[in-house]
């Protein structure tokens, strides 16, 4: 099994470089490969899912560099059950892509979504965070290709910005990591743990600056107020499969609090006291308002998805923020929940504008099969909203539930619900404009717009209704995958079992360190006079 | 010498925020590269400032940690890739836009789908 772990990350880099090198004028060997890999990267990923079910945590040691000084990767619940939803969104994601023609639009898209996955898978498995800084480089450069696939002036001018939020984020970034090799002289995830609770007291002010960095840099990938400002212009300029994928996106950003604040620095730790979620709850309830508000207030379907993609991050970091166990578990599930729905919302948009030009809330003329993306429409913003039957419903119920011991578990109720209605008369708002409206009223259509060929096609409105199955098959599986996310939860917080996984348990690393002494002394015999080289990894100099 | 080195991060990291909060591409991408540079002069503090001393392990009494400069290798080549890459793509824009402004007043109307 243990070679699997780097499989999800190997099998992209493989095939996107291929891509480019061998296929690069031909449309058909490319989409094959792609689709091929996406494939194959789905039962990799399962097959580390069914794995992770066991509960055991599996470090792997990259160049068997043992650790803290090489990079590993580490597979527990909660990296398989992101890298699963990953590979099977982007499945999704592609075969919609190449059924209506997107990826024809500009070059090297096969390649870049290649890349973008490998990033993704990436940073979900490494237990190294200046690892995770770097695929959180891969997945960013390949996203700046594909946000701007296509071209067109306003996608430009839309991926200058994204491209120069993002690299503000990465410089804050690195500034936060060298505080944090400073401060803890390491920067394994597991050695970082352990030593958080071994710092001198006199080191707290320094420990809760790293965090608050760190922290800044997540929620910027998490579009948590007020590091939101790049999301509804990128999203609503981006062609819309990437919007759909970049659904996942965000969740990187919630993986990362997630992982970073229960690993590193947990709110039991005494230096950071309740810093960490002193600032989530309240910067997530006004997230959620901000994001349901502009529903209401978008002007075209594609903002109206991307302000709903904002508000579901703000309950996802409601729950995130409470820090408990069963907060983290209906967290995860509302993740699952909160990207295959935003993602089929996305694809719902571009039928949209595929049928009628635009996406903008004004009347036109009927547009073409409005049946149908209508029942889409309805699926996906019915999900979106929180209103039952849907996984949406579910999701919220969970949070609210699990917000229930938090002091300020008032407010977070009145926002959630309040919010949730704002987003219904919002959807329906959208909804009755694009689809309902112009059998009333004579609409002109749009001038000189042409459907182009292949993207209204029947695959990928297929792609798109596997999508929403998902979305029901999540709704109908709440039972075992809430209780998946409720073990991840537990072990995550219980963060013995991953530091253990990775650096051995206290037992294992005294043997180890006395067969490194017992080597020594027999290299010491052998060559008399030459320093003991094999202590040399044992020394931390920092 | 760290009060020296403190102040010209420090400096360069006020530059480089000024001048990215500036309306036009040009002085945004001259400030994202000051920063890059504020923060690879931060990198290579984080592992202590050790002047005239190997980066080796036994090779003499003192050693100045390896790791940071390590660190800021790649630190330095992303962000020097992702310069060049902010400034093409801000190029592109100006040709496809006719304007440097890096604001969009109206995000109103979304591209055709079709190209």
């Amino acid at each position: 099994m243990q070679h699997w772990i780097i499989a999800p990350i190997l099998l992209p880099t493989f095939i996107g470089a291929l891509i480019i090198l061998t296929m690069r004028h031909d449309v058909v060997l490319q989409r094959v490969a792609g689709l091929t890999s996406s494939v194959l990267m789905v039962a990799a990923t399962l097959a580390l899912l069914v794995a992770a079910q066991s509960g055991a945590v599996e470090s792997y040691e990259l160049g068997s560099w043992p650790a803290p000084f090489g990079i590993v990767l580490v597979l527990d619940r909660l990296s398989a059950l992101m890298v699963t939803l990953t590979a099977v969104l982007g499945l999704v994601v592609l075969a919609y892509a190449t059924a209506t023609g997107w990826d024809q639009r500009g070059k090297n898209f096969h390649a870049l979504f290649q890349f973008q996955l490998m990033g993704l898978f990436g940073a979900m498995l490494t237990g190294d965070i200046f690892n995770l800084f770097v695929f959180f480089e891969i997945l960013l450069i390949a996203s700046y290709g594909l946000m701007t696939h296509g071209g067109g002036r306003m996608r430009l001018r839309g991926g200058v910005q994204y491209v120069m939020y993002n690299l503000a984020g990465s410089t804050l970034f690195l500034f936060a990591l060298g505080t944090l090799y400073a401060v803890f002289g390491s920067l394994n995830m597991a050695d970082l743990a352990e030593r958080a609770t071994q710092l001198p007291a006199g080191d707290a002010a320094l420990v809760r600056v790293t965090a608050a960095l760190l922290l800044l840099v997540f929620v910027l990938k998490g579009a948590l107020l007020p590091m939101h400002f790049w999301l509804p212009n990128t999203y609503a300029l981006a062609p819309a499969p990437v919007a759909a994928l970049f659904a996942v996106m965000t969740k990187v950003g919630a993986y990362s609090v997630i992982r970073v604040f229960t690993l590193i620095f947990p709110t039991t730790l005494v230096s950071m006291g309740g810093l960490v979620s002193d600032v989530i709850a309240p910067a997530a309830m006004v997230t959620l308002a901000i994001g349901m508000i502009g529903v209401l207030g978008g002007g075209t379907l594609a903002r109206v998805a991307s302000f709903s993609a904002i508000g579901s991050m703000g309950t996802l970091f409601l729950a995130v923020g409470a820090f408990t166990e069963a907060s983290t578990g209906a967290a995860l599930y509302y993740l699952i929940h909160s990207t295959l729905a935003g993602a089929a919302l996305f694809l719902v948009v571009d039928q949209v504008r595929a049928r009628r030009g635009n996406s903008a809330l004004r009347l036109q003329a009927p547009i073409v099969g409005g049946g149908l993306i209508s029942a889409m429409f309805f699926m996906a913003a019915i999900a979106s909203a929180g209103m039952p039957p849907l996984s949406g419903f579910l999701g919220k119920l969970m949070v609210l539930q699990a917000i229930r011991d938090q002091d300020w578990w008032v407010w977070g109720w009145a926002f959630v619900l309040v919010t949730s209605l704002i987003a219904v008369v919002g959807f329906s708002r959208a909804g009755s404009q694009l689809f309902w409206k112009p059998y009333d009223n004579v609409a002109p259509a749009s001038d000189g717009f042409e459907v182009a060929p292949g993207s209204t096609s029947g695959w990928g409105l297929a792609a798109l209704g596997a999508l929403l199955a998902l979305v029901v098959a999540l709704t109908v599986a709440a039972g075992p995958v809430s209780r998946y996310t409720t073990a991840t939860a537990a072990q995550l917080y219980n963060a013995s079992e991953y530091i253990y996984a990775v650096l051995g348990t206290p037992e294992e690393r005294l043997v180890r360190a006395e067969q490194e002494e017992e080597l020594a002394d027999a290299l010491h015999g052998a060559d008399h006079g030459a320093p003991a080289q094999s202590h040399a990894p044992q020394e931390e100099g920092h | 010498m760290e009060a020296l080195v403190a102040i010209a991060i420090g400096s360069m990291t006020a530059a480089g925020i000024y001048l990215m909060l500036r309306l036009r591409t040009f002085p945004v991408v001259l400030g994202l590269s000051m920063l890059t540079y504020a923060v690879n002069v931060f990198i290579f503090t984080s592992g202590r400032l050790v002047a005239g001393a190997p980066a080796i392990l036994g090779a003499a009494e003192v050693m100045t940690d390896p790791l940071p400069q390590a660190l800021v290798l790649t630190a330095i080549v992303i962000s020097f890739g992702m310069t060049a890459l902010v400034v093409i793509l801000a190029l592109g824009s100006y040709l496809n836009a006719g304007t440097d402004a890096i604001d969009i007043e109206k995000p109103g109307e979304q591209p055709e789908t079709g190209n």
